[in-house]
C-alpha cells in the first residue's frame, strides 16, 4: 500500500468554503495535495472585473496558507461546447435544463479529471457533499451525511469507474463543521458566501442573462381551456410550477405555470398550488446512467428526486430500452418539469439517473408540458 | 530532485552584493533626498553614487538617467510621455507586435488617445524586418519603439540597424533594454537611440527599480505627477535603498557581462545537448534568429502549455510561458502568434531562462526531467 504522501490528490478548487476545506482535509490527512482552479466562464464587465479573477486570487491566498501548490487552468471552450451549447438548446426546446448535472458529466469528471490524471493524480477530489465508499468490492455512491446539503442528485451521471478515482472529504461532513474548520484555520474563505444559482449567471437577472443569448418572443398566457389570462415574455423564462413573475393577480388561489404549447407560443396557467394539471403518475427518462455500470434488466422499486433538495419519492423503474427507463410513481407527483434530473437512490446510496422527458398521467403522454 | 530555477527572464535572485549594498541603507539611512539638511543629503549622495553607476553601465551620464518603479513605468514613460510632448509634430508611433505589454499595453492606450500605431510584425525568425519598419515611417511618425531582446524567445531585434536608419528621420527611438541588460555589452551614443528602458530585477537586482535614459534634448511630458525628483520628470520619493542595489546591480553587470554570456551560454548548450540525447521531439522558436544567451523557447510537439508548466513545476523544474496568465489560464502568447500564426506550436511552447545560481550539472538534470515528463505526456500519441 503507497503512504498518504505518495499519494497524490489534484483538488478542484473554486475559491469556495468548501473546496477549501476540501484540500486542507486532505493536506492534513499527508496526502500530496495540489490544487487546480478551473475557469469556465468569463464575465468581464467594462471594469475589467471578473469573478473567475476574484475566485482564483481566493485560491491563491487558501493554498498558501494550506502550503499546497496551485495552478489555474481554463477549460472556457469545452465548457461553451459540452454544457453552455445544451443549456440553450433545452431553453430553445423549451424545457428547463440542469448545466450543474451536465457539467460535473463532462467538464469536472471528465475533462478536468483528464487533466489532473496528466499530473499523476491518483485520485480528483472536490468539495462535494457526496460520499464514496467500497461496498462488496464496489464503489458505490452515497449521499452526502448533510442531508441537507447532499449533492448527489448533481453527481449522478457519474459511474463507478470515475468514482473509484474521486475523493470528496466532505461527504461526511455537515455544513456548519465545514464552516467551522474554515474558521478555527482562518482559511481566507471561511466566511466567504456560497455561490448560489447557475455558475455562470451568478448574482445576475436570469430573464436580462439568457435574452443575450436567446431572442425572446413574447405571447399569450392562458388556461388549458384557452382562456386568456395575460402575456408572457417568451417561454424560456418560465418552469413548471412556478408561481412567481405571472403577473395574476386578482381574487383566490394564486396562479402557476402547468406547461407550455411551443407550437403556438402559448404559457399555460392554472390557479391553486394543488392544480389537478400539475400532477402527473409516470415519466420517462433518456440518458440513463448507472452507477454500476449495468444496464437495467427488470423493473426496481426505488426511491426518487426529481428536482434537488426535494424529498425521496417512491418509484418502480421499468428499462424500455435505447438508454430510456419508465418511471412509475407510487404517489402521484407535483411540478414534474422536462429537462430536469430524475435520480435513483436504494436507502443512501444514490443509483443513477437521467434526463426526465415525457411526462404520462393517465396513461398519456402530457402533450402541454412540452 | 530539488527545485531548480530556469525562469530568470521573469526575474532573479539578488545577488549577495547586491543585498549588502542595501542593507546599510535600510539600516542608518532613512532621509527623504530632497530634504534640505544632513539626513536628506546622506540619502541625496547614495541616490547620486547608484545613478552614476547605472549610467556607466549604457554608456550614459548621470542627468539622462531617470529612476522609474521598473521596466513597466519606464516603457509607459517613454511612449506615453514622448507621444504627449510631440502630439504637435505628429500623432504617428510604429512599435512591434513582439512587444513586453507595457510597451504594447501603452501604444493601445495611446491609440484611444487619438494616436496612430503602426506594429512592425516578427516572421519565424522572430525578429522584426529593416525593411518593415522603412516602409512604415512617415514624415509625422514621432517615435520608433522597437525592443532590444526578446522577452519570450531571447531573440535579438536589430537595433544598430534601426538607429542608423533613424538618423535621418526626426522620429525619436526607443528600445526596451529590459531583457539585454545584464548580458550585452549596450551604449546608447554607438546605438543611436533616444530612450532606452532597463530594470533592476532582471539582473540580480531588487525588483520596484528601473530606469529610463533620455538622451539630452528629448522632449518628454511626465506621466506622474507631484514633487521634482528626477528634475521633475518622475515625481516622488525616490525609493533609496533599491536604488543603491539597483546601482550595485548594474555595477555588477557591467563588469561580468562578458562572463555571464558565456556562462548563461553554456548552460542553454548544456540544456538542449540533453534534451536532444534523451530522443525527444522538440523544436527551438526563433532557431533561425540571432539569440540571447539566456533565453530559449521550446516547443515540444503534441503537448499543451497548461500541462507543461504543471507537471515541470511538480517536478521542480520553473519555467513559465510566454504571457502571463489571467485568471490561471494562459493565454497563447501573442509573440509566437505573431511569428507562427496558429501553428501548434503557440499552444506547446515554454520558456527557459538562466541565469545567477545555475550549474551545468543541474540544469542538465533539469533537461532530463523534461525530457522524462515530454515522453510520459506523449505516449501513444502520434
Amino acid at each position: 500500500m503507497k503512504e498518504n504522501k505518495d499519494i497524490r490528490v489534484v483538488v478542484g478548487m473554486s475559491g469556495g468554503v468548501d473546496s477549501s476545506v476540501a484540500a486542507l482535509l486532505l493536506k492534513q490527512q499527508g496526502y500530496d495535495v495540489v490544487g487546480i482552479f478551473m475557469k469556465n466562464w468569463d464575465d468581464t464587465d467594462e471594469n475589467g472585473f471578473c469573478t473567475a479573477t476574484e475566485d482564483y486570487e481566493d485560491v491563491k491566498k487558501v493554498a498558501n496558507q494550506i502550503g499546497i501548490p496551485y495552478y489555474g487552468v481554463n477549460f472556457e471552450k469545452q465548457y461553451w461546447d459540452k454544457v453552455f451549447t445544451y443549456f440553450l438548446d433545452e431553453y430553445k426546446a423549451g424545457r428547463t435544463p440542469n448545466p450543474d448535472v451536465m457539467c460535473n458529466k463532462e467538464i469536472k469528471f471528465k475533462a478536468f479529471m483528464d487533466h489532473a490524471m496528466s499530473l499523476g493524480a491518483d485520485y480528483l477530489a472536490t468539495g462535494h457533499y457526496a460520499q464514496v465508499v467500497e461496498r462488496d468490492g464496489k464503489t458505490v455512491m452515497l449521499r452526502g451525511l448533510d442531508e441537507n446539503k447532499d449533492q448527489t442528485y448533481f453527481l449522478n451521471q457519474l459511474t463507478e469507474s470515475t468514482l473509484s478515482k474521486v475523493m470528496f472529504p466532505l461527504g461526511g461532513m455537515d455544513k456548519k463543521e465545514v464552516r467551522r474548520i474554515a474558521a478555527e484555520n482562518n482559511l481566507a474563505t471561511a466566511t466567504k458566501k456560497d455561490s448560489t444559482g447557475i455558475c455562470f449567471i451568478g448574482e445576475r437577472n436570469f430573464k436580462s442573462f439568457l435574452s443575450e443569448y436567446l431572442p425572446a418572443q413574447p405571447g399569450v398566457m392562458s388556461t388549458l381551456d384557452g382562456v386568456v389570462k395575460g402575456k408572457h415574455d417568451g417561454l424560456m423564462y418560465y418552469t413548471i410550477g412556478q408561481r412567481q413573475g405571472l403577473g395574476i393577480g386578482g381574487e383566490g388561489e394564486p396562479w402557476f405555470v402547468v406547461g407550455k404549447n411551443l407550437k403556438e407560443n402559448i404559457l399555460y396557467v392554472e390557479q391553486g398550488f394543488n392544480h389537478d394539471s400539475l400532477y402527473s403518475d409516470a415519466l420517462i427518462a433518456t440518458d440513463m446512467s448507472w452507477v454500476s455500470e449495468t444496464e437495467l434488466s427488470e423493473p426496481i422499486t426505488v426511491t426518487a428526486k426529481f428536482r434537488y433538495r426535494q424529498k425521496d419519492s417512491k418509484v418502480t423503474v421499468t428499462p424500455i430500452g435505447d438508454n430510456k427507463v419508465r418511471v412509475d410513481f407510487h404517489e402521484p407527483q407535483r411540478a414534474i418539469t422536462p429537462g430536469q434530473a430524475v435520480v435513483f437512490y436504494d436507502g443512501d446510496v444514490c443509483l443513477g439517473g437521467g434526463t426526465i422527458d415525457d411526462i404520462i398521467k393517465n396513461e398519456q403522454q402530457l402533450e402541454y408540458v412540452g | 530532485m530539488k527545485p531548480i530555477y530556469l525562469d530568470h527572464a521573469a526575474t532573479s535572485p539578488m545577488h549577495p552584493d547586491v543585498i549588502q549594498a542595501m542593507i546599510p541603507v535600510m539600516e542608518g539611512t532613512f532621509g527623504n533626498p530632497s530634504s534640505v539638511h544632513a539626513f536628506g543629503r546622506e540619502a541625496r549622495h547614495i541616490v547620486d553614487v547608484a545613478r552614476d553607476k547605472v549610467a556607466a553601465s549604457i554608456g550614459a551620464t548621470d542627468k539622462q538617467i531617470i529612476f522609474t518603479s521598473g521596466g513597466t513605468e519606464a516603457d509607459n514613460m517613454a511612449l506615453i510621455g514622448v507621444a504627449n510632448a510631440c502630439r504637435e509634430q505628429g500623432k504617428h508611433i510604429i512599435t512591434t507586435a513582439i512587444e513586453h505589454h507595457a510597451t504594447l499595453h501603452a501604444a493601445n492606450y495611446l491609440e484611444s488617445q487619438g494616436f496612430e500605431v503602426t506594429y512592425l510584425p516578427a516572421d519565424e525568425s522572430g525578429a522584426i524586418k529593416l525593411a518593415d519598419l522603412q516602409t512604415a515611417l512617415r514624415p509625422d511618425t514621432v517615435l520608433v519603439s522597437v525592443m532590444m531582446i526578446n522577452n519570450e524567445t531571447g531573440v535579438m531585434q536589430p537595433i544598430q540597424a534601426i538607429g542608423d536608419l533613424l538618423q535621418s528621420h526626426p522620429a525619436y527611438f526607443h528600445t526596451d533594454a529590459v531583457q539585454a541588460y545584464g548580458t550585452e555589452e549596450i551604449d546608447v551614443n554607438a546605438l543611436g537611440v533616444d530612450l532606452l528602458s532597463v530594470s533592476a530585477h532582471k539582473i540580480n537586482g531588487p525588483k520596484g527599480i528601473g530606469a529610463l535614459y533620455l538622451a539630452d534634448g528629448v522632449r518628454i511630458k511626465p506621466i506622474t505627477y507631484g514633487g521634482e525628483q528626477e528634475r521633475k520628470r518622475r515625481a516622488g520619493t525616490e525609493n533609496v535603498a533599491s536604488i543603491a542595489g539597483f546601482g550595485k546591480a548594474a555595477e555588477l553587470a557591467m563588469q561580468k557581462r562578458t562572463e555571464r554570456k558565456a556562462a548563461y551560454q553554456l548552460l542553454q548548450d548544456t540544456f538542449i545537448s540533453e534534451l536532444t540525447i534523451a530522443g525527444i521531439d522538440f523544436s527551438i522558436n526563433g532557431e533561425s534568429g540571432q539569440r540571447s544567451a539566456g533565453i530559449v523557447n521550446i516547443s515540444f510537439p503534441g503537448t499543451n502549455v497548461e500541462s507543461l508548466l504543471m507537471n515541470f513545476d511538480l517536478s521542480g523544474v520553473t519555467v513559465s510561458s510566454g504571457s502571463a496568465c489571467t485568471a490561471g489560464s494562459v493565454d497563447p502568447s501573442h509573440v509566437l502568434k505573431t511569428m507562427y500564426g496558429d501553428d501548434e506550436r503557440v499552444t506547446n511552447s515554454i520558456r527557459f531562462s538562466f541565469g545567477y545560481g545555475n550549474t551545468a550539472e543541474s540544469v542538465a538534470e533539469a533537461a532530463q526531467t523534461v525530457a522524462v515528463i515530454i515522453k510520459r505526456l506523449t505516449k501513444g500519441k502520434e
